[in-house]
């Protein structure tokens, strides 16, 4: 191994339990006072607003996901920009990788107090490569990572069912390149999101749904 | 400005700042102020390379504290952390961070955006607003300061990293 590999992996190492640690309260942004800066900045350069609030408008389903009441974006929005945060990572994909399968499940169950679940999509031609814990409007979110041989990947999002969001059963949404099969079941919201064909996806998900709730 | 898009990259930026700053405090004050920088900045991001510009962002409130001097120009790693599972790993920690406080703060910089937040040169050459050259050879001579104060150390025999 390289000694500039060695280095990488010591600093891995020795910074990388920071990015598990709890986000400090002075840290995690006053989400209304945030917004307020936004929109004001919005307005004031009017041209750049519309570049700002295209990548989020909804394309293919205009306003008829759910929308989290606090003003955070819907489920498949937090989802799919997730997925595209992490899903190009090379080196780290996940945090923990699923050599410590049970280890990183029971890890993401304290961390959201629920009971989780990885579901198995080998079947589907897809291995979990592992997941992560990232922040959340209503608290931590679980995302689990799966890959196809050495390419396509999937994530897998649950995250708390934020206030305003209602059950809903399967629902599609596309945010740019990534297509995103979600639903809404008792307290928790499931996201799958992959740049995939939307029938893929949609058998994909109706297997994770099956291994869920079983 | 959008919320949920900037805080994913808060884990990130704690990571960097503290590997930066050292001091657990001081990193989270970087970030802070990072954060607020951005909110006020955002005009000026241009959709693309959120991470980036944050970065860029993190990198001029540093420069900033540094000319304030309220963060000493050398990072001083004291806390104590978790996790230590395998004998040689403490000592090579402990040399990483005498090492790492060794080295001015631009070639930390560069070294802690290519080591650890896997950033392209071109990525770290925007974002410190500085030649792709330039980049390049705070980099070389950040690993090889670092390299040669981790081979020094009298007492070490085994220089491999343990994983």
């Amino acid at each position: 191994m390289k000694p500039d590999d060695d280095l990488g992996r010591l600093l891995h190492d020795r910074f990388d339990p920071v990015l598990v640690e709890p986000i400090p309260a002075r840290l995690q942004m006053r989400r209304p006072a945030w917004i307020g800066h936004a929109r004001a900045a919005a307005v004031l350069a009017a041209g750049i607003a519309i570049g700002l609030a295209l990548p989020f408008t909804w394309r293919g389903a205009p306003q008829t996901g759910p929308v989290a009441s606090a003003g955070a974006p819907a489920l498949p929005v937090r989802a799919a920009r997730a997925h595209v945060v992490y899903a190009v990572e090379v080196r780290h994909p996940v945090e923990v990788d699923a050599s410590q399968q049970e280890h990183l499940v029971a890890w993401l169950s304290k961390r959201l107090g629920t009971k989780l679940k990885a579901p198995a999509l080998t079947a589907e031609g897809f291995e979990l490569l592992g997941g992560r814990l990232l922040p959340g409007p209503e608290g931590p979110v679980a995302q689990f990572m799966y890959q196809e041989g050495a390419g396509r990947r999937l994530t897998l999002y649950v995250s708390s069912r934020a206030k305003g969001e209602g059950q809903t059963a399967f629902r599609f949404a596309q945010e740019g390149a990534v297509s995103v099969f979600y639903w809404i079941d008792g307290n928790w919201g499931y996201a799958l999101s992959g740049e995939i064909d939307r029938a893929t996806l949609s058998r994909i998900s109706t297997s994770v749904y099956r291994q869920l709730n079983p | 400005m959008d919320y949920e898009q900037v805080v994913v990259y808060i884990p990130n930026l704690r990571r960097y700042a503290r590997a930066l700053v050292g001091d657990r405090h001081a990193a989270d004050d970087l970030v802070q102020d990072t954060l607020e920088r951005a909110v006020r900045k955002f005009h000026l991001w241009r959709p693309g390379d959120l991470r980036a510009w944050l970065f860029s962002v993190m990198h001029n409130v540093f420069v900033n504290q540094l000319k304030s001097r309220r963060i000493p120009p050398s990072a001083e790693l004291d806390e104590n952390f978790a996790g230590a599972t395998t004998p040689g790993w403490v000592t090579d920690v402990r040399d990483l961070e005498r090492g790492l406080a060794l080295l001015s703060a631009e070639q930390r910089e560069v070294l802690l955006m290519v080591s650890l937040e896997d950033m392209t040169y071109e990525q770290v050459s925007r974002a410190l607003g500085v030649p792709m050259g330039t980049v390049m050879s705070r980099l070389s001579r950040a690993r090889e300061k670092l390299r040669r104060h981790m081979d020094g150390e009298p007492e070490r025999t085994d220089l491999k990293v343990v994983k």
